[in-house]
């Protein structure tokens, strides 16, 4: 402990106390600390994931400020200065909006520093959103009452995407432009409202005069508006309902544990902030990013091989590059499927699932009741088994996406990896499902066998009877609680579909299908152990308890290993 | 796969050897004991973090007036790329190292100085006790039944159309000009179809815009084109993009080409959209070996020996031909517009 607890309150600072009534008089600030200022928050690295999105965002809504200041969202054609750098965009035809990227990027101070930061903060935005979902997904801390926030985060995602690509596409360079591009191609390819649809977006014909200032607005107003009014609903949310807390001793599904708002979160929270900051700043200073007076304005007829988009959109990429050509012809009207289904209908399946998925989970397991404390993923084997699959779908793509440099940099066929990629698609789902699932039991197997036996110490003892047994250290009960806290949800059980009377049970069809998706997720499972069989296997193995009796002290796991090694030579 | 132990054996086993009864689980153990810091017990510790604090804070102090040293120290309105590369590192860094300063500090005090005994809350469930919720729902009523809106179903019908369609009058404006003339019959004509005036169109070499003559189209060489003299027209980047063309020439042997479409290439040249079928890239790499035109967007690869026809990759339709020849001086021209749209599908394509 240290004095300052012990020592006597100290007489409050006059003008702290004015401030603070001033305040109190005005907005009840008293009962505001009372609730807030200690409420507890659990510790956790996995909870600093979404905090770097949080960060990120706030980096990018300072650097884009700065961006605002210099950036002319116009299409209006002019030519670049011929005194001013790069020499080699001088007296070259541009549109102003990316005369006055390069113009900033070369001739206003930290104007190239505030791109990168921009370009790098907006990649870890998205970045660190992704791996906070997953932390969601995987350990379960979607599951009630938290599905709403769920989805809230889920669409913070989907307006992270929309925020990337339309920044993305304002310098109206080469790169950006066949971005564009390949967005209206998409667009046209939407059966019925398609060709309005590329006209409505680019106020005509594709380029127009329209899209830079439209897509302005809608990256540095709708949706950083959007995204702010979200992140405030998702942080209530987290108030609201107090954070979830993984497993351990003295958590319980009706407490959280851990440290308050105030000192101890006011200062790591925020000072993880300032560290966020730091590192994209530090890459902002070092790394160069998009360079774009390399690729140059954009010019319909031109475009760079081995051109890959950020990354969080080459998902989208590569299943355009995977998909074969097919195209029917209905009635006169042309149904473009090489585009709606990987471009549309594959992402809107892939975005569905994993917005409804607590929803899906829960009326799947019949799942009732609150859930504070997280799932290990292991213990829920089924659940990471799926989105292990899941991910595996995204890799795919995304691999897929990066096919033409692939094939440069490993010199094979390019069809060759194309066509690996395609198969992959269908095959790495569905055995990645099969192998994180039997992995999962395993690490489940270990868990109960560390609970029942305990620590491997490395030490051998041999018996009067000639017997070698190695020691095992027992569990302390801190320890041990961690692995046999969880429960093992059971399937389904519905009654028979005939009652007594051997008469068909009306809804028995519906309930059994009900059961069979209840057996896929809990059908295979492992129970965790309980007091009596822990009790059964420390009474049969008698000898593991020996670590202490002094007979064996001297024992030391040197000798043991030189007994092993003796042994076995 | 779980191994149970039939509970009444055991219980059984249990009774025999006189132990108490085991309970089906484990008990929560409470907290576990507090693990002091280095800090805590000894004052020295305690005191170097101290110091680490404010050295990190330091650092940040230092490090924020690097950076608006830099900021004065290395001007970028000349013409020297060392001095904005500098500029950008400097103030860079020292923006970067400020930042870190901060947070690093701020979290090691936080670690090594402040309280680390944790702290227990209690949570209360969502939903609301029963009695609440009953109360919520005679509220409900009750300003259900003050509004009478249960009894006057027309005002209900009325109010709902009204606040229903409502935004119309903010959509349509919005929605309506959004697509300019809405003229979707552009996607069907290019400027190759004639020149402004009804001349001929000659094809020109992009960027430079030179004509181009027949006999400066070697074999196994592809040619960028654009219609002749369009820079100086309306929507320049618009008609650029349907109107793009790649020539080849090959040997005349190896083309196949249909009866209907024998007139449209001269000598073994041939001129083809450049604008990918599958979504609208520009298709610009070309394999003078294999005679094989590759999108680099989706590689989707067109043979040119065959009408363009699709061999790999997402597209579905041959890239368009435009059919051209030579006018007296040997300047290649095209006979007419190309006789479908290019670019990728649309919906009304067929039509």
């Amino acid at each position: 402990m240290t004095a300052a607890t012990n020592a006597p309150a100290e007489k409050a600072d006059p003008r702290l106390a004015a401030a603070a009534d001033f305040l109190d008089t005005r907005v009840g600030i008293s009962k505001i600390v009372k609730e807030f200022a200690r409420k507890i928050f659990p510790d956790h690295w996995s909870f600093l994931l979404g905090e770097i999105a949080l960060y990120s965002f706030i980096v990018l809504l300072i650097s884009g400020t700065f961006l605002t200041m210099f950036f002319v969202p116009s299409m209006a054609e002019t030519h670049y200065p011929t005194d001013a750098l790069p020499v080699t965009m001088q007296g070259v035809q541009m549109s102003e909006a990316y005369a006055s990227t390069i113009h900033m990027s070369f001739h206003v101070r930290g104007g190239l520093l505030m791109r990168q930061i921009h370009h790098w903060a907006a990649l870890l935005f998205v970045g660190a959103m992704v791996v906070h979902m997953l932390r969601i997904f995987f350990t379960g801390a979607f599951r009630r009452p938290r599905e709403l926030n769920w989805l809230v985060g889920f669409t913070l995602l989907i307006m992270g995407l929309l925020a990337g690509f339309s920044g993305y596409s304002l310098p109206d360079d080469v790169l950006s432009g066949n971005g564009l591009r390949i967005a209206d191609g998409v667009a046209l390819a939407i059966p019925i409202i398609g060709s309005y649809v590329s006209f409505a977006l680019f106020g005509g014909e594709f380029p127009g005069d329209d899209i830079i200032p439209r897509l302005f607005t809608v990256h540095i107003l709708l949706v950083p508006g959007l995204i702010l009014a979200l992140i405030a609903v998702h942080l209530f949310l987290i108030v609201w309902h107090k954070h979830t807390q993984y497993p351990g001793p003295g958590r319980t599904q009706k407490n959280v544990v851990g440290f308050p708002l105030f000192p101890i979160y006011t200062a790591k929270a925020g000072g993880f902030f300032f560290i966020v900051f730091g590192v994209i700043a530090l890459m902002g200073a070092t790394m160069s990013i998009n360079s774009v007076w390399n690729y140059g304005p954009y010019d319909p007829s031109v475009v760079s091989a081995g051109a890959q988009p950020d990354w969080y959109m080459l998902f989208l990429e590569g299943s355009l590059r995977l998909m074969p050509g097919l195209e029917v012809v209905i009635g006169g009207f042309t149904l473009s499927l090489a585009i709606l289904i990987p471009g549309v209908i594959l992402p809107g399946l892939l975005f569905t699932f994993l917005g409804l998925y607590p929803f899906i989970e829960r009326a799947v397991t019949k799942d009732t009741g609150e859930h504070h404390l997280l799932d290990r993923p292991r213990n829920a084997a089924t659940r990471t088994a799926l989105g292990a699959g899941f991910l595996a779908v995204w890799f795919v793509l995304i691999g897929a996406g990066a096919n033409d440099l692939i094939a440069t940099h490993f010199n094979v066929s390019l069809n060759l990896i194309t066509w690996i990629f395609r198969i992959l698609f269908f095959v790495l789902p569905v055995v990645t499902f099969l192998v994180t699932k039997r992995i999962c039991f395993g690490l489940q197997r270990k868990d109960r066998e560390l609970a029942l036996h305990g620590h491997e110490t490395g030490r051998i003892v041999r018996f009067a009877s000639g017997e070698f047994i190695e020691v095992h250290q027992p569990l302390d009960e801190y320890e041990r609680w961690l692995l046999v806290s969880h429960d093992s949800p059971a399937p389904l059980q519905i009654d028979p579909p005939e009652d007594a009377n051997g008469v068909a049970r009306p809804g028995y069809k519906k309930e059994r299908r009900w059961q069979k998706l209840s057996q896929f997720f809990y059908e295979d499972r492992i129970e965790p152990v309980t007091p009596a069989e822990l009790a059964a296997a420390q009474s049969h193995g008698e000898h593991d308890e020996l670590p202490a009796t002094e007979a064996h002290e001297e024992i030391t796991s040197e000798d043991s290993a030189g007994q092993i090694e003796a042994r076995t030579h | 796969m779980s191994i149970e132990q039939p509970r009444g054996s055991h219980d059984l086993q249990q009774s025999e050897s006189g132990e108490v009864e085991h309970p089906e689980r484990f008990e929560n153990p409470g907290l576990p004991p507090h693990r002091p810091r280095l800090g805590d017990e000894d004052p020295k510790a305690n005191k170097r973090s101290e110091h680490q604090v404010v050295v990190l804070f330091v650092i940040s102090i230092i490090a924020t007036i690097a950076a608006i040293w830099g900021f004065f120290a290395f001007p970028v309105d000349g013409l020297q790329v060392g001095n904005v590369r500098m500029s950008t590192l400097v103030i860079g860094l020292g923006l970067g190292l400020g930042m870190l300063g901060i947070g690093v500090g701020a979290v090691h005090w936080a670690k090594t100085l402040m309280n680390d005994h944790e702290k227990v809350e209690e949570r209360h469930p969502q939903r609301g006790d029963d009695a609440t919720r009953a109360e919520a729902v005679d509220i409900m009523r009750e300003g259900v039944e003050d509004s009478a809106i249960a009894r006057r179903p027309l005002i209900k019908g009325a109010l709902g159309t009204a606040v229903a369609i409502a935004p119309l009058s903010f959509l349509v404006p919005l929605i309506g000009n959004l697509g300019g003339d809405w003229d979707i019959s552009k996607f069907r004509h290019t400027a190759w179809a004639s020149a402004p005036g009804g001349g001929r169109r000659y094809l020109a070499t992009d960027p430079t815009d030179r004509r181009i003559k027949a006999s400066e189209v070697t074999r196994g060489s592809m040619v960028h084109v654009q219609p002749w003299r369009l820079e100086e027209e309306e929507n320049f980047l618009e008609e650029k993009t349907k109107a793009v063309v790649i020539l080849m020439r090959l040997d005349p042997k190896l083309l196949k080409e249909p009866e209907e479409k024998k007139d449209w290439s001269y000598d073994g040249i041939v001129a083809y959209s450049k604008v990918c079928t599958h979504v609208g890239c520009p298709v610009a790499l070309y394999e003078q070996q294999t005679h094989h035109v590759l999108c680099p967007c989706h590689q989707s690869t067109f043979d040119i020996t065959d009408q363009a026809k699709v061999i790999f990759g997402p597209a579905k339709r041959p890239l368009p031909q435009l059919p051209i020849t030579v006018d007296e001086e040997g300047y290649l021209y095209a006979q007419s517009d190309f006789h479908e749209p290019v670019g990728p599908s649309f919906w009304e394509r067929e039509r």
